[in-house]
């Protein structure tokens, strides 16, 4: 019997990451979709950088910043008694990080894609910017929510080089599915790495076909 | 300045609209028409400018007041109806309601825009005539200062419009508006409007009653319109010159003295007068 342990905590983190990253998302996507400031190409550019950049490059600076030593990672340590390393807060926030142009690209698309005449329609009624958004905007883009909030899940479900590097290994805290694998297969349990694999394969397929079906069928609505 | 598609251009308007009255804007396309109702809704601001409405002051840039979209007491109808399309015909016209507003005001304008058996469908399974009535009772539910409409007709087809036209009349009417209707049909702009305004190349070069600003041009018994040179025949001893006018070709007569200055492509004025027009009617 393999231990299970590792597959909650992916689906913890997963889910976790998911719920920060929405929160914090929506109003970045909604800056990013409106603003003709210049500072929208460079903060574009930051949050595509997970995109391109190694996952090990990213855990290696979470590991040196959150690091006891340094900056951020004395100051929360000094202060709050945090670690961020080798912790299941510290996966928490690098995985936000990590997935953070899975959620805001689709969100920021979405924004974009809709007519300037639905906001301003609704500011001539006399409301402000939030109910706007949360009345008439969001409720508008529900297929690009759905396509961010299962990416951004799916996504972390397959991490493994950052949570490696700031995660460590650490059973029932930070050794979550993907590191799981790895570990049985420097240890030969090939029987057990293939259950830990089928299942994160079957997961993520069954998760990704649901998103596409169901934005296949709002598709089909909107043109009827 | 404002940028368009021909490049930049400066938009310097000035003008006075009546309480009660109904203003159309005419002018072609590029002429700046949207961008006055735009800046009267302050979903634009203007380099310089002042906007008085009664006592009210929604903008004057040298005392750096500019009163936000949402604290300007207007209704807008876009040219695209802007319905929003996760709310029910009855859900969009709620949605406009004040907080303390009385909610019998959507069931006035429901009754009145002739919506009741529309209420509870989308905006997605609506008619082009349809969305516009409901666009039109949403912009109304706030008791607006002004009523805002940006071409509200122009997607619409003859009968539709004429329809339409009654009601904005009728709302008009009934709500002590006033209202911008910018439009470039003039049929509709004689029917509708107290005050033309008329606007070229961001500048009013003309303001006045309907007949005052189109009585010397199409409203005599002199024809004249402009069109384009397709080609240029020659018929023994005269010339058939084909004229590309709005949607039709007209052919003209000329001698050889007339077309010595036209070639092909060339815009031209085709005109003709002392002779009485017999009208006739096409539609039923």
């Amino acid at each position: 019997m393999i231990d299970l342990q590792p597959l909650w905590i992916t689906c913890k983190l997963a889910l976790v990451t998911t719920a920060i990253l929405l929160i914090i998302s929506v109003p970045l996507a909604n800056w990013l979709a409106n603003s003709k400031s210049r500072l929208k190409s460079i903060a574009e550019a930051l949050v595509s950088m997970p995109l391109v950049l190694p996952p090990s490059v990213l855990g290696f600076y979470f590991l040196m910043a959150f690091g006891p030593a340094h900056g951020i990672g004395r100051f929360l340590e000094h202060y709050f008694n945090a670690r961020l390393v080798f912790s299941f807060p510290g996966l928490v926030v690098a995985s936000v990080i990590y997935s953070l142009p899975f959620m805001v690209h689709p969100i920021q698309a979405g924004l974009s894609g809709l007519s300037a005449h639905l906001k301003e329609a609704s500011f001539s009624l006399g409301k402000s910017r939030l109910q706007t958004l949360f009345k008439v905007l969001l409720p508008n883009i529900k297929p690009s929510l759905l396509t961010g909030i299962v990416l951004a899940f799916a996504h972390t479900i397959g991490e493994f080089g950052v949570v490696l590097m700031i995660g460590g290994n650490i059973p029932g805290q930070t050794k979550v599915a993907s590191i799981a694998i790895y570990d049985e297969v420097e240890a030969m349990n090939y029987h057990s790495a293939n259950v830990y694999a089928l299942i994160l394969f079957a997961a993520t397929f069954t998760i990704l076909l649901t998103v596409y079906l169901v934005n296949h069928r709002y598709s089909i609505a909107k043109q009827l | 300045m404002l940028q368009i598609a021909q490049g930049k251009m400066p938009l310097d308007i000035s003008c006075e609209i009546p309480k009660g009255q109904l203003a159309a804007i005419y002018g072609a396309s590029g002429a700046g028409k949207t961008t006055i109702l735009r800046i009267l809704a302050g979903l634009l601001t203007p380099e310089q400018g002042k906007i008085n409405i009664g006592p009210e002051v929604w903008l004057d840039t040298e005392k750096k007041i500019n009163l936000a979209t949402q604290k300007r007491n207007i209704g807008i109808v876009f040219q695209d109806y802007a319905l929003f399309p996760n709310m029910t015909i009855r859900g969009n016209l709620d949605y406009a309601l004040g907080r303390a507003q009385d909610k019998k005001v959507v069931d006035e304008l429901m009754e009145i825009m002739e919506l009741h058996q529309l209420s509870a469908r989308y905006p997605d399974t609506l008619s082009g005539g349809q969305k516009q009535r409901v666009a039109l009772a949403r912009a109304l539910v706030r008791k607006p200062s002004i009523l805002l409409l940006d071409e509200p007709l122009s997607a619409l087809d003859n009968d539709m419009r004429a329809k339409l036209q009654d009601h904005i009349l009728q709302v008009h009417r009934h709500y002590n508006l006033t209202t911008l209707l910018v439009s470039h049909d003039i049929s509709e702009i004689f029917k509708m409007a107290d005050k033309i305004i008329v606007l070229d190349h961001g500048r009013i070069t003309k303001q006045g009653t309907a007949s005052e600003i189109f009585a010397n041009q199409q409203v005599s018994s002199k024809f004249q319109f402009t069109g384009e040179i397709l080609s240029i025949e020659k018929e023994d001893i005269i010339y058939v010159v084909s004229v590309l006018i709005n949607n039709g070709i007209v052919k003209v007569v000329a001698i050889e003295e007339d077309i010595i200055n036209l070639k092909q492509g060339d815009k031209v004025l085709v005109f003709t007068k002392a002779f009485n027009p017999i009208i006739w009617k096409i539609e039923a």
